[in-house]
């Protein structure tokens, strides 16, 4: 009866599952190729750095803030014109990885930027002293410097997609999450319900171990 | 030729204004070791961070070999930076990056091509002394291995002038004096200027010129190394050399004391006289050495010394007068008890 349940499901969970990657997948790099430039300029543009500018610095920072603290529910509903304009459909994964996109780059940019901050400043002085252009300085000194801390971020941010990505099914975004709410939560669906939440676990767990490992891989101290 | 003009840098925090340099001027000759000590707080670091313009003055100028670096651009800025290089207490070296990648970043920096790289950067560390650690992370390395590599660093681009924060403050006595030799083999062999900062008096005697004594941002005595270990006028540099000088007599040897102490100072040529022996001669006192030592201060000697004379009293005040006058040196630490 329950492995019954569960053959059934097998087509359904993994549709599912490729859904998630997808998202996550289009969502990640939309955060690493905007979120890490945002966070490195946040950075930069701080006082007594080599790019210092307040202005910049001030609505870089409020912009971010700001998307960061819109409940993410709300976001996903609010950006719907934009999905249109982009995607042209407001509903399925790749509509709803606009949004989630949206939410990852404040959120990757502030890893980023608070990974730099852990750099010692007479390292990044010693550069400005030898003469190094600001491109030189972020390309040979703080990128390096910085890479455990960005690798952890990824895997922080992924881990995070993995879970907001459960909450696409509003737009009918599809993926695990999703299943686990449609049938489990609504349906009363045990055996979903579990089996989802597991996978969920599953992929968390080899995300953040994989995380770590690349991490340890990269760092050179 | 380094020109300091009117150097003021007032740091503004939301609180209050700290004055980390007032109003400094000085001349910094082509080819010399030139050092700035004080205590800690006292401006040196700000003062020699003005120098390549890590801190912006708050006023006055900076001219290196004719120009004001304080007028130039930011591309023109890092281009005077080139021919600057800077050396740091804590090495300041780029963790994940090897000593060859280390020191090649300077030379990007110039533009240089891969092939000069690679052969400049040789040259370098084998002048520094670590070809065999070329591929070595910074972590690997001990703190006079990793000022080595910041020193390759800092030469790279074949600096006119090299600036030295406190370069051997986080280094044990043996490594100190290595990295030492090593910055005056610099100066000799490459003729580069040399500004460097301390706190320790040993660091600017075995291998300074001329010093600047900087109290409260303001440069209050600068002159030769010797005419200041042998001459201090300030009080603050006078407790400096004691740190150097000085040698605290052992409390016993005071209290069984029975004359008068006296601590006599020879400089230079009269080191070499025989002052002591004509006075005992000539006076009727007795003379006790308890303490002394020749230190070389440039390739000079500087003889001290601490005698206890004994006898009659007056025939003592006469021998005293009589040292004073020929060495110019002596000072009475305790009289006759
Ligand atoms: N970035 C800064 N912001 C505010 N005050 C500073 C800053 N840097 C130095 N100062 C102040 O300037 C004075 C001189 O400091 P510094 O040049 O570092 O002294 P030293 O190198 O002689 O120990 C000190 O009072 C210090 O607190
Ligand atoms: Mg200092």
């Amino acid at each position: 009866m329950l492995l019954d349940s569960l053959m059934n499901l097998i087509p359904e969970l993994n549709k599912a599952f490729l859904e998630t990657l997808y998202m996550v997948a289009i969502s990640l790099s939309v955060a690493i190729i905007a979120g890490l430039p945002l966070g490195i300029l946040l950075f930069v543009t701080d006082r007594g750095l080599f790019l210092e500018n307040t202005t910049v610095k001030s609505i870089l920072g409020f912009v971010v803030n700001m998307i960061r603290s819109i409940p993410f529910v709300i976001l996903l509903v609010g950006l719907l014109p934009l999905t249109k304009l982009i995607t042209g459909t407001t509903i399925g994964p790749t509509a709803a990885s606009v949004s989630l996109s949206v939410a990852a780059i404040p959120f990757f940019a502030r890893i980023v930027e608070t990974s730099l901050r852990e750099i010692d400043k007479g390292v990044i002085e010693a550069a400005v002293a030898v003469g190094a252009t600001p491109w030189m300085i972020i390309k040979d000194v703080l990128l390096p410097e910085a890479r455990p801390g960005i690798v952890h971020g990824i895997t922080i941010t992924t881990i995070s997609l993995v879970v907001y990505s459960a909450m696409a099914g509003i737009v009918g975004g599809g993926g695990i999450g999703d299943l686990a709410i449609r049938f489990g939560y609504y349906r009363y669906d045990d055996t979903v319900m579990i089996t989802t939440i597991v996978i969920l676990i599953c992929l968390v767990q080899i995300i953040q171990f994989a995380g770590d490992r690349i991490a340890r891989l990269v760092d050179k101290r | 030729m380094i020109e300091v003009k009117n150097l003021v840098k007032v740091y503004s925090t939301k609180k209050n204004k700290v004055i980390g340099v007032d109003n400094v001027s000085l001349t910094i000759k082509n080819g010399e070791i030139f050092g700035i000590v004080g205590y800690s707080g006292a401006g040196k670091s700000t003062l020699l961070r003005c120098l390549n313009l890590l801190e912006r003055p708050t006023s006055g100028q900076v001219i290196i070999d004719g120009v004001d670096l304080t007028t130039l651009n930011k591309k023109e800025l890092r281009q005077a930076r080139l021919k600057i290089g800077m050396i740091f207490q804590h090495f300041h070296l780029v963790s994940s990056k090897t000593v060859f990648e280390n020191v090649a970043f300077a030379l990007k920096a110039a533009k240089k091509s891969k092939d000069e790289i690679e052969k400049r950067v040789n040259e370098l560390l084998e002048m520094v002394g670590l070809s065999d650690k070329r591929d070595a992370y910074p972590s690997q390395l001990s703190g006079g291995q990793k000022q080595r590599v910041g020193i390759a660093r800092a030469l790279a681009n074949e600096p006119t002038v090299l600036l030295c924060d406190e370069a051997t403050s986080a280094l044990d006595p043996s490594t100190t004096k290595s990295i030492l030799a090593l910055l005056k083999k610099i100066n000799r062999e490459l003729g580069i200027t040399i500004v460097l900062i301390t706190h320790e008096m040993e660091v600017v005697k075995d291998i300074c010129d001329r010093i600047a004594v900087m109290q409260d941002g303001k440069v209050i005595e600068l002159g030769t190394v010797y005419d200041i270990f042998t001459n201090p006028k300030e009080e603050l540099t006078k407790s400096f050399i004691n740190s150097v000088l000085q040698f605290d007599l052992p409390d016993h040897l005071l209290k069984k004391r029975t004359g008068t102490i006296v601590k006599i100072q020879f400089k230079g040529e009269i080191a070499e006289e025989a002052i002591v022996s004509d006075m005992l001669q000539t006076f009727k006192v007795k003379g006790n050495i308890l303490h002394g030592k020749i230190e070389y201060i440039q390739d000079m000697p500087l003889g001290i010394f601490v005698m206890e004379l004994t006898g009659d009293p007056d025939e003592i005040q006469r021998a005293i007068d009589y040292i004073s006058l020929r060495t110019n040196g002596l000072e009475v630490i305790a009289s006759a008890a």
